[in-house]
C-alpha cells in the first residue's frame, strides 16, 4: 500500500519536472526605465516584450522567434493593413516603438519608405534593439522624445507625412495629450493632403465612444476594424478610398502580406465606417482629457 | 474665532497649491510633452517659489501681523491664476518658437505661469503661523498645527483634482473653481476675524 502510494507519488512528480518546456515563462532582460519597469520574457518560442509586470503586466509586443516576420498580435496585423490605404508612403512617422515590430515591417514592406519613429523611453529602444532585431539605417530614424513634442517641430519644419502609424502607449493606455482632437489636430497639419493615419486602441474600455467621437472630430468619416484592440484607418478632409480600391491596392502587397500572417482579405471584411458609439459623447480636448480615468471605467 | 479663520485659509492656500501644480502638467503637455522632464521642471519651479514665499511671508510678519494682510495674500494667490488662464497658450507657443527643449522649454514656463501664484501661498504658511502663536512657548505647536491642516489639504488637492475633478471640468474651470472659492475664503475669514475683533 504504502510502496504504491510512493511510486504514485514519484509518477506525478516525475511528470510534474518534465512538463515541457514551453508552458515556463522566464524573464531574460529587466529593466526599471525612467518611466517604467521593462521586462523582456520568453515563454517558449514566444518573446514578449512586457511594462509592468513580467507575468501579469501588458504585453507591449510579441514575436515568435522560429517565425520573426509573423505579425503575432491582431491590432500590428491591423496597423500594417493602412499599407491598403496607402501601398507606396515616401514618409512615414510612427509614434510609439514597442519592439519595433511595426518599423521593421513598413521597412520591408515599403522599402523606399524613409521613417521617423519616436519613442520617449530610451530603454525601450535598448530592448526592442537587444531583443526584438530592430535596426536602424539610413531609411529608419528613431527619435527619442515626447510624440507631441516631436509633432509639433514636425511641423515647425513644415514636414508632410504619407503615413502617420499612432502606437504610443504607456503601461496602462495612450498618453492623455496623444488622446486629444488637438492632437489629431497637429497630426492632420503633417500629414500630406492624401496621407493616411493608422491609430491603435482598445476596443473594451469606457473610454471607446470618447475616443470614436474625438477621430471622427478630427477626420470625419473612418475605417474601424476591431478585435481584441480597435484600430482607425483615416485620411484628411473626410475622404476615404473605397473598399474596392483597398483591394485592389492589396492586391500589390498580398505574398508579402500572407507570410506575415495577414489576410487582406480578412481584414478588408473587418474594416467598416460604421458609427457604433453614442454621437452625443464629449468630445477628449487638451482642457478635457481624464483618458486614462475613463478607460479603467470600462 | 480668528485662529479658526487663520487655519481656514491655511486649507484652502494648501488645497490650491497642489491643485495648480496637478493642473500645470496638463497645462504643459500640450506644448511640452508629459515626460520626466516637464515633471521634474514643475516640481523644481513649484518648489523654489514656495521656498521664496516662505521667506518673504516669514519676513512680512514681522511687522504687527494682521489677518486682513493674511486674507490679502490669500485673495492674491487666487487671483494670480488669471494670467495662467488668459496668456497660457501664447506664452507657451511663443516659449516653443525660443526653445524646443522640454527641460529648458517647461522650466521657463512654469517660472512665467506658476512662480509667483506659488510663491504667493509660500507666504501664506509663515506669516498664518505667526497670527496663530500667541504664546512663544507653544509656537511649535501652532506651526505643527499649521503644517497639518495645510499639507492635509494639499493631499486633499491633489487626489480631488487628479482622481475626480479633470473627470467633470475642463482645465480652465477648475481653475476658474479653485479662484472662486480662494475668493469666498478670503472674504470668510476676513468677515471672522472682523466680527470677533468688534
Amino acid at each position: 500500500m504504502m510502496k504504491n502510494f510512493f511510486a504514485a507519488a514519484t509518477l506525478i512528480f516525475a511528470a510534474l519536472l518534465c512538463r515541457p518546456a514551453a508552458a515556463e515563462l522566464k524573464t531574460i532582460h529587466s529593466e526599471k526605465s525612467l518611466y517604467r519597469n521593462i521586462f523582456v520574457t520568453e515563454e517558449g518560442d514566444l518573446r514578449c516584450l512586457t511594462f509592468r509586470r513580467a507575468t501579469a503586466g501588458t504585453r507591449q509586443t510579441c514575436k515568435m522567434m522560429s517565425n520573426p516576420n509573423h505579425l503575432y498580435f491582431p491590432y500590428t496585423r491591423m496597423m500594417i493593413g493602412s499599407l491598403f490605404m496607402k501601398p507606396h508612403p515616401g514618409r512615414v512617422l510612427i509614434i510609439g516603438l514597442g519592439g519595433g515590430t511595426l518599423p521593421m515591417t513598413v521597412h520591408a514592406l515599403a522599402p523606399e519608405a524613409a521613417i521617423d519613429v519616436v519613442e520617449i523611453d530610451p530603454a525601450v529602444v535598448k530592448a526592442a534593439r537587444n531583443y526584438f532585431g530592430f535596426v536602424t539605417d539610413d531609411k529608419i530614424n528613431v527619435h527619442e522624445e515626447d510624440g507631441r513634442v516631436f509633432v509639433k517641430k514636425a511641423i515647425a519644419q513644415k514636414a508632410q507625412y504619407d503615413l502617420i502609424m499612432l502606437d504610443a502607449f504607456a503601461d496602462d493606455y495612450i498618453p492623455e495629450h496623444l488622446l486629444t482632437r488637438e492632437f489629431l489636430e497637429e497630426v492632420k497639419t503633417v500629414l500630406a493632403p492624401d496621407g493616411v493615419v493608422a491609430a491603435n486602441t482598445f476596443s473594451s474600455s469606457g473610454l471607446y465612444p470618447y475616443e470614436s467621437v474625438t477621430y471622427a472630430a478630427a477626420f470625419g468619416t473612418f475605417y474601424n476594424l476591431k478585435q481584441a484592440n480597435r484600430v482607425i484607418w483615416a485620411q484628411k478632409n473626410n475622404t476615404l478610398p473605397s473598399l474596392a480600391t483597398l483591394q485592389e491596392n492589396a492586391k500589390g502587397l498580398d505574398a508579402a502580406m500572407t507570410e506575415r500572417g495577414v489576410s487582406s482579405s480578412e481584414l478588408l471584411s473587418e474594416a467598416s465606417t460604421k458609427v457604433d458609439w453614442a454621437t452625443n459623447t464629449r468630445l477628449l480636448t487638451d482642457q478635457y482629457m481624464p483618458s486614462n480615468l475613463l478607460n479603467a471605467a470600462r | 474665532m480668528q485662529k479658526f479663520a487663520v487655519l481656514g485659509v491655511s486649507c484652502w492656500s494648501g488645497f490650491l497649491l497642489m491643485a495648480l501644480e496637478l493642473l500645470s502638467g496638463r497645462i504643459l503637455a500640450p506644448t511640452f510633452g508629459s515626460s520626466i522632464y516637464v515633471w521634474g521642471a514643475i516640481i523644481t519651479i513649484f518648489m523654489l517659489a514656495l521656498s521664496f514665499g516662505y521667506l518673504i511671508g516669514g519676513r512680512m510678519s514681522l511687522k504687527p501681523p494682521k489677518v486682513s494682510t493674511l486674507c490679502g495674500l490669500h485673495l492674491l494667490s487666487g487671483l494670480l491664476v488669471l494670467p495662467i488662464l488668459a496668456f497660457a497658450d501664447p506664452v507657451l507657443n511663443s516659449i516653443f518658437d525660443y526653445t524646443q527643449d522640454p527641460r529648458l522649454g517647461s522650466l521657463i514656463a512654469s517660472v512665467i505661469l506658476f512662480f509667483l501664484p506659488a510663491c504667493v501661498c509660500g507666504t501664506v504658511a509663515p506669516y498664518a503661523v505667526r497670527l496663530l502663536v500667541d504664546d512663544p512657548a507653544a509656537a511649535g505647536f501652532y506651526a505643527g498645527l499649521q503644517f497639518f491642516f495645510s499639507t492635509a489639504f494639499s493631499a486633499a488637492g491633489t487626489l480631488l483634482t487628479s482622481f475626480y475633478l479633470v473627470l467633470i471640468l475642463e482645465v480652465n474651470q477648475i481653475l476658474y473653481l479653485l479662484l472662486g472659492i480662494t475668493a469666498v475664503m478670503a472674504a470668510t475669514a476676513f468677515t471672522l476675524s472682523r466680527r470677533s475683533a468688534s
